[in-house]
């Protein structure tokens, strides 16, 4: 915050280029940049500090470091600085800060990354001091302009008074006086107390919707560049191999081709538009090297995860006591093997990267990515330039869940393709088969567990086996410790279960198959131990809700989450015949969440979920309405990953497109009800958080419904129908 | 040469006939609203109106459309926003946005033959696919911008 220039550099070069876009005869330019196009017009604005430019007009331009993917960050986090900022709301637009000057800059941005629920939790003290050090500069220049005390100024949305004078100024009219003044020490800022908010903490509108509703360009697939060309690529069906020969003959007669291009790990064919690029491919005879992986199947792959389940020597994930001994001495000893599959993100729009290569070597990249930094490293780095020399335009994700931050694949490839087209920006966009087949997958795993009960069905004991693939293995290997990754473990290695003896291995075993971090990573876990739980109960005898409670201390957060869930849904009391309900439990991510589910299941099996109810506890709540928007996109990933599986087949992924890889429609959609349950004192996230206790609660309720307890995911169908 | 009338207008495009109308829109007539999702008529994010109709674009050939009425969702209001647009608006559906085009093509063409529709007739209408799960606000929406013209239009037929 202690870098300033006269004008934001982003809005400058954006104005630049909209004028040479002018110039070149097109509005193909000026469309790439919609989320700065009010920023940048009418007259000169001033940054005053990282986060906040402002015009003549008042107008506020907040700058956004994350990335917009739907969860609403962008919006909550422009609420959070216009709150200290003190700034009119409806003059609030937003620009995404650019990697490359953030690189220039020194990281002033803090984190681009975008994953994990952060966006909030995260930078919320940064960006909040943001706002509130641009403020105080702004007071600053307007007590210097009418030399009283700073103290003695009031603000009131954008316009600073002076009572005892009765002088008013708008921010507008101080805002390049202010950029002048030295920054505040962070230390010494006072931010408001949230029960004080007035911006933050609304229900108010996403600033980015409107552009959606109208169908603007906004996308990475949208953009359009002067004699852009397109490209679609194949990569080695079974992961891992490689191109061993190629005949593009026949390809390269075809109409508006241009190129066919061969790397070692993909062949695209480049085109005048995307449909004969991707027509071209298929004419493509390629030969793979598909290596030694291209036996491997569901069932080399189950048998890898059996072998760890028996391997004597795992890493701990936990030890608590002496759960061996406990367990020789329970009552009753309960045993239970889950398992789930890989998951492939499916993300609406597919992997995409609009890369240029210029005369002088610059590259700039347009692309939808969870990680604007990572994108612009991996972008300098495949192009051979400085990070300098590299831009990336961070543009509106049509989806995300995990699958365009970690693996920057589509990046590479993209400034590859555009490094073999020198001068000529290419927009490479994958195939939907592509994407099926291709992805960093959702961890498959094989979990078994087991607990010991005393006489009164109390758990005195718990131990759990989890076989599952590393995805810090893949993406960052240096976090993993002691042969744990966090990741593969969560939910059942850090219960918050009172049970005095536990014990927790883990078996990495990776198989060939890329994994990464999908929507709440480990939540598979949560799935397993609040069936299993259920599992539990039902040996001891006792009401799900009571036996949960019975094991949780007074004042646990989880406590709290899932009395008020029970008490929303209404646990207990009567319900339409044939309809039944599951509760479970499970925290992450920052927050504390439990959910209760009602369900029907009708003679031929089918299922029908029709209300699901989540309480949570996030500390603080920035948008009520978008964290409501959130538990339900959690509903909806939370169905499609109880019917959705990536099988393996001869090494490589079978399912290829949305009709052997199912989304929910609208009629699967059950009515979600989140109670939000904000206990302050910390800051947790949500746009993972509602689906921790889904899964648990809808198939616990299910065999409420059925007597039949699903412990291997994909619900198949036949599954549920009464034997 | 093909001629295709796209938001009332006349497009002479030089494509092949059997070139889906989904990419002369996004890449031959720089009408990027409609989306690629799937290519095979799954998702519905290419969802246009063809002579009213909500047709999934990514499975039209271009041949096929000659002679139509084409709009796009950059055509769908002439003048200021559609009322499914300030719907959509109003109860703050989208999410990231993708598939939305496509459903709010798909809604708008529900509304015209239906216009109170009921949860059934949505559920059987609005097949499109979103990954962001925006379904309980498109309902809200589809019904929200049903209710001003149900009351100056006498009450729809159950169907």
């Amino acid at each position: 915050m202690t870098t300033r220039s006269a004008a934001p550099r982003s809005a400058a070069r954006r104005d630049f280029l909209k004028a040479s876009a002018a110039i070149g005869g097109g509005l193909a330019l000026e469309f790439s940049f919609p989320m700065v196009a009010n920023a940048a017009r009418g007259g000169a604005a001033t940054e005053v500090n990282a986060w906040v430019v402002i015009h003549p007009d008042d107008r506020v331009v907040v700058r956004i470091a994350r990335s917009e993917m739907g969860q609403g960050t962008m919006t909550a986090l422009a609420q959070l600085v216009a709150e200290e900022l003190d700034c009119d709301w409806d003059k609030v637009t937003t620009e995404f800060a650019s990697p490359n000057e953030h690189v220039r800059r020194k990281r002033v941005w803090g984190s681009m990354s975008t994953g994990g629920s952060q966006g909030v939790r995260s930078s919320q003290d940064y960006v909040r001091k943001g706002g509130a050090a641009a403020r105080e500069m702004l007071v600053a220049a307007a007590a210097a302009q009418w030399k009283v005390p700073a103290g003695e100024c009031t603000v009131d949305r954008s316009v600073i008074a002076h009572a005892p004078s009765k002088r008013k100024l708008r921010y507008g009219q101080v805002a390049s006086e202010a950029a002048k003044l030295a920054p505040p020490d962070p230390k010494t800022i006072a931010l408001r107390d949230p029960k004080d908010w007035r911006i933050a903490g609304k229900p108010l509108h996403r600033l980015d919707i409107p552009e959606k509703v109208l169908g603007k360009p906004v996308f990475a697939t949208d953009v359009s560049l002067p004699g852009m060309l397109h490209a679609s690529i194949a990569q080695s069906p079974v992961f891992g191999g490689k191109v061993k020969s190629l005949d593009a003959s026949a390809a390269e007669r075809m109409r508006g081709v241009k190129k066919v291009i061969r790397t070692d790990d993909f062949v695209a064919v480049v085109a005048d538009n995307w449909w004969r690029a991707n027509r071209a491919l298929r004419e493509v005879k390629i030969e793979w090297d598909t290596g030694r992986n291209a036996g491997a199947s569901d069932a080399t792959i189950m048998a890898m995860f059996r072998e760890g389940l028996a391997d004597p020597k795992l890493p701990e994930a936990k030890k608590a006591g002496d759960a061996a001994a406990a367990m020789a001495t329970a009552a009753k000893v309960v045993e239970a093997e889950y398992s789930s599959p890989y998951l492939n993100h499916a993300t609406m729009e597919p992997m995409v990267c609009v890369a240029w290569i210029k005369p002088d070597g610059f590259v700039e990249v347009w692309t939808s990515t969870q990680n604007g930094e990572a994108s612009l490293a991996t972008a300098a780095e495949t192009a051979g330039v400085p990070l300098e020399k590299a831009e990336v335009h961070k543009m509106m994700l049509g989806g995300g869940f995990g699958r365009r931050g970690g693996p920057q694949d589509f990046v590479k490839q993209g400034v590859l393709i555009a490094k073999a087209m020198p001068g000529t920006p290419v927009k490479m966009m994958w195939s939907r088969e592509e994407d099926m087949q291709h992805g960093y997958y959702r961890p498959a795993s094989l979990v078994r567990m087991r607990a010991g009960l005393d006489a009164q069905g109390r758990p005195v004991a718990f131990e759990a086996k989890i076989a599952c693939p590393s995805i810090l293995a893949v993406l960052r290997p240096e976090a993993i410790q002691k042969g744990i990754d966090f990741s593969a473990v969560r939910t059942l290695n850090d219960m918050p279960y009172d049970i005095p003896n536990q014990q927790v291995y883990y078996a990495m075993r990776n198989g060939h198959v890329p994994v990464g971090f999908w929507r709440a990573p480990g939540l598979q876990n949560g799935i397993y131990r609040e069936c299993f739980v259920d599992e539990l109960a039902l040996a001891a005898g006792k009401d799900p809700l009571e036996y949960r409670l019975a094991m949780l201390k007074p004042g646990d957060k989880n406590r709290l989450v899932l009395e008020a869930a029970a008490k929303a849904a209404g646990w207990g009391a009567p319900l339409p015949p044939g309809v039944f309900r599951g509760i479970a439990m499970s925290d992450g991510f920052g927050s504390f969440t439990a959910g209760v589910a009602e369900v029907s299941v009708n003679a031929r099996g089918e299922l029908k979920i029709h209300r699901f109810v989540v309480a949570i506890d996030s500390g603080h709540v920035v948008n009520p309405d978008t964290c409501a928007a959130q538990a339900e996109s959690n509903v909806a990933y939370g169905i499609g990953m109880l019917y959705q599986a990536n099988t393996v087949k001869d090494g490589r992924i079978v399912e290829s497109n949305f009709h052997n890889f199912p989304l929910p429609t609208i009629a699967d959609m059950p009515k979600v009800e989140l109670v939000l349950v904000p206990s302050g004192g910390f800051w947790g996230g949500h746009g993972e958080p509602g689906i921790l206790s889904f899964g648990g609660a809808v198939l616990n309720a299910v065999y409420a419904a059925t007597g039949k307890r699903v412990r291997t995911l994909p619900l198949k169908p036949g599954d549920l129908r009464k034997a | 040469m093909l001629k295709l009338n796209v938001n009332g207008k006349t497009h002479t495009v030089d494509v092949e006939p059997e070139m889906p109308l989904l990419w002369v829109l996004r890449d031959v007539l720089n009408l990027p609203g409609a989306k690629y999702g799937c290519g095979i008529a799954e998702c519905g994010s290419c969802t246009v109106h063809i002579d009213g109709e909500p047709e999934r674009s990514c499975r039209v050939k271009a041949a096929d459309a000659v002679g139509k009425k084409i709009v796009t969702i950059e055509g769908l209001s002439q003048k200021g926003l559609h009322r499914i647009q300030k719907a959509w608006i109003e109860n703050e559906v989208p999410q990231c946005g993708y598939c939305q085009t496509g459903m709010i093509m798909a809604a708008a063409a529900l509304l015209a033959k239906k216009p109170k529709p009921t949860d059934a007739d949505i559920d059987e209408a609005m097949t499109n696919l979103c990954r962001c799960g925006t379904y309980p606000r498109v309902r809200k929406a589809i019904h929200a911008a049903a209710a001003p013209l149900a009351k100056v239009t006498p009450p729809a037929k159950k169907s």
